[in-house]
């Protein structure tokens, strides 16, 4: 018997008995999305829950056997749609790795620099949303208002603000606005002040302490069983930061820490992600004063075509790991693409860690997970 | 204490002109329903205009503009919203108890609206001053749990059976420690009478003549009272992202904006208990020997200084309900019957003691 049928079995065996079972989604206001969890009650406290996805599913990876490499990276930008540089960059970086493209220095500081603050725009949303999670829902306000600095950013270079398809193989798809450093440079010292306002509101409370510390616990062990990555796994102490081990793009030039803590609960979670923001802040400082000049793309074929064989490619997005593995048979589009997507493994970490808490728990908990939907069910 | 505001003169007039010409069964009638309709009106303003000062009070905290498009800044925004929800369809629930499900929005308001009763607003603007005004408020003001707890019943929804349920054991807790802090100011002014409570505060307020088990018992009210009304941040009972909508979730127009407004109500009366038990009722404000300054306070009218008082307290209510995270299930529990409940038994001890020796001003 698969995993997937004893699932189905429980779930059936389930609806008959009498436990008292209530659904938290497809429409509830902290799943951020159309997930459904199936969550078993005993009085507040929760004894299980089932994950149910594929609500939001569009056969991207179905997709990607239909289209070139270029317009691949249109389709990963709505998977993880808070990560879409990231996204656009493994694609790219699989395929310039394939036809053995040497990019240009220009084109890695750039990506890396917008890969960074991709990671802020989508970590201050991430704290925003958090919060209000935990009912506080001033927080929400001051994460968005930060937020959208970094989107003007993004909006002036590229034309669009969330779903940006910058990235191109081989390299950009033009080069960035001639503000692009002078407003990044601004941005990081507007928000260098305006992060300590953050540790004011919510990270100093002691209510915030109370709902957080010792809650979901999840152990290192925990976290490699199943596979979770980014900060989420960092809070549990599995380091895992690609970024680190496996540096593309402009990473090998640049310092920067991989943030890890040991103590496994959303509260360790809570502060890797606050210290990463700090983090990327350093690294797109390191860079954007050096940002050598030259082209911004490689020169490349108009009709781009993988040599047959297997490929794979791995990114840090902000949310954990994205891997990519790739079989072409020499054909313009792929035979099989396959996407190892952060956040279905971290989800279906939830039951473990959430069982015999309380609902309340259930939910700072899935908001330390920092799951975005359509990018589970991709 | 200036006599020119005294509202019984301006009552006595109406009564004796009613009583002149009409026999005295239906001057007491019509003074009831004219007192009936004045409430009414009051409870409809004030309600429209704490949910527009809690956007207001929201927007500022969240660096917001707030409701500004409908009248001069926004005001008529209440009004327009209120108008909504008038034409709005009820929708029906499948399976729902009928009676009770319709029944429960009017427990809530109703109740909401007999506390009301017995306010001193201003000197002689006091519908009935019993002698067991307090009491009367809390116990009034505790049945309407009996509403939320019969609406989360009958909805038909696990959601909001858990929400009711939660409200339940919250509003019963936390209904001992709004009970015992205000009990030591009872002992301080000898009287459950809500007038003469006032009346004991003319030389200074409870909340700075009553040492520090006073400014205690004034924080507990505060907290445990904001947990009365199920507001932030223990707004369990309808923690929206966990129930959604708690108790309410699937009440939809006008039923909807009855729980609406008497939780807004609620959070009215609470602060408007508050400022007559701790901080003067409609008292000015005086500072010892500054006879200039206490004459100038005097000038400014009872009702103005309660309006001023209670909306002071409702901003502070409001204040940390958009700054703070929500508390779980069980630390709110805790937090009432591990601290708030031994801290209100001895405060009232050292209180008692305090007044036997004398030792108060």
């Amino acid at each position: 018997m698969t995993m997937s049928e004893e699932i189905i079995i429980k779930d059936i065996i389930v609806g008959e008995s009498e436990d008292y079972m209530i659904n938290v989604g497809p429409q509830h206001p902290s799943t951020h999305g159309v997930l459904r969890l199936e969550v078993c009650l005993q009085g507040e406290t929760v004894k299980y829950l089932i994950p149910h996805i594929g609500y939001i599913h569009r056969g991207i990876e179905k997709m990607c056997e239909f289209d070139t490499y270029s317009q691949i990276i249109h389709l990963t930008d709505r998977m993880d749609y808070l990560s879409a540089h990231m996204n656009n960059e493994a694609v790219c970086l699989m395929v310039e790795n394939a036809l053995q493209v040497e990019v240009p220095e220009r084109v890695k500081y750039i990506r890396t620099i917008l890969d960074e603050l991709n990671r802020l725009a989508s970590h201050q949303l991430w704290w925003a949303a958090f919060g209000m999670d935990l009912g506080a829902l001033t927080t929400f306000f001051y994460g968005l208002r930060d937020r959208e600095k970094i989107l003007d950013i993004f909006e002036e270079s590229f034309g669009s603000r969330l779903l940006h398809s910058f990235n191109y193989p081989g390299g950009l798809m033009h080069d960035v606005h001639p503000n692009f450093q002078k407003r990044t440079k601004e941005f990081l010292s507007y928000f260098r002040k305006k992060l300590p306002e953050y540790n004011q509101l919510l990270t100093d409370n002691v209510i915030f302490h109370q709902r957080s510390k010792g809650i979901g616990y999840m152990s290192k062990e925990t976290a490699i069983a199943y596979g979770v990555t980014g900060p989420s796994g960092r809070g549990s102490g599995f380091s895992c930061d690609v970024r680190k081990y496996a540096p593309y793009s402009a990473y090998p030039v640049v310092k920067f820490e991989e943030k890890l803590r040991t103590e496994g609960d959303t509260f360790a979670r809570y502060l890797v992600r606050m210290d990463e923001m700090v983090e990327s802040m350093n690294i797109i400082e390191q860079l954007v004063d050096n940002i050598p000049e030259g082209d911004f793309t490689a020169k490349m074929r108009p009709v781009l075509k993988l040599p047959a064989g297997e490929y794979f490619q791995r990114v840090e997005t902000a949310r954990g790991e994205l891997a990519i593995y790739l079989v072409s048979d020499g054909n313009k589009t792929p035979y099989r693409m396959k996407f190892r997507s952060p956040n279905f493994s971290n989800l279906f970490v939830l039951n473990k860690i959430t069982a015999g808490g309380k609902i309340a728990d259930l939910v700072a908990v899935s908001g330390s997970l920092d799951l975005v939907i359509p990018d589970i069910d991709r | 204490m200036s006599k020119m505001y005294d509202f019984s003169q301006l009552t006595g007039a109406i009564d004796a002109y009613l009583r002149a010409n009409m026999s005295p069964g239906w001057a007491v009638f019509t003074e009831l329903v004219i007192i009936g309709l004045v409430a009414l009106l009051l409870y409809a303003l004030v309600g429209l205009f704490l949910v527009y000062l809690e956007r207001k009070v929201c927007a500022i905290i969240q660096n917001r503009y707030g409701p500004n498009r409908v009248g001069p800044f926004g005001l008529f925004q209440t009004v327009a919203d209120l108008i909504k929800l008038l034409m709005k369809e009820l929708i029906p629930i499948a399976r729902a108890d009928k009676f009770l499900f319709n029944l429960a929005p009017f427990i809530v308001i109703i109740v909401s609206f007999m506390t009301l009763a017995a306010m001193p607003f201003a000197l002689g603007l006091q519908a009935i001053d019993l002698n067991i005004g307090v009491l009367y408020v809390l116990a009034v003001s505790s049945l309407g749990v009996v509403g939320i707890l019969l609406a989360g019943w009958s909805s038909n929804s696990k959601y909001s059976l858990i929400g009711a349920i939660r409200s339940g054991a919250q509003i019963v807790s936390y209904e001992l420690s709004v009970g015992l802090s205000l009990l030591t100011v009872i002992i301080f002014a000898g009287s459950m009478q809500l007038s003469e409570i006032v009346a004991s505060q003319a030389d200074g307020w409870w909340l700075f003549k009553g040492h520090i088990p006073a400014f205690a018992a004034f924080l507990i009210f505060l907290i445990a009272s904001t947990a009365e009304i199920n507001r932030g941040p223990f707004d369990l009972a309808e923690a929206e992202s966990e129930l959604t909508a708690g108790f309410h979730t699937e009440y939809s127009g006008i039923k909807f904006a009855f729980f609406f407004l008497a939780e807004f109500m609620n959070m009215f009366i609470v602060a408007a208990l508050g400022v007559t038990v701790f901080l003067g009722g409609w008292m000015p404000f005086h500072v010892g020997n500054w006879e200039g300054f206490n004459q100038i306070m005097d000038f400014i009218p009872p009702l103005v200084w309660f309006t001023l008082k209670t909306f002071f307290v409702i901003y502070l209510i409001m204040w940390f309900k958009w700054t703070f995270p929500r508390l779980r299930i069980d630390q709110l529990l805790t937090l009432e019957w591990k601290y708030l409940m031994p801290l209100c038994l001895i405060n009232l001890v050292i209180v008692a003691f305090l007044v036997m020796m004398g030792w108060h001003f």
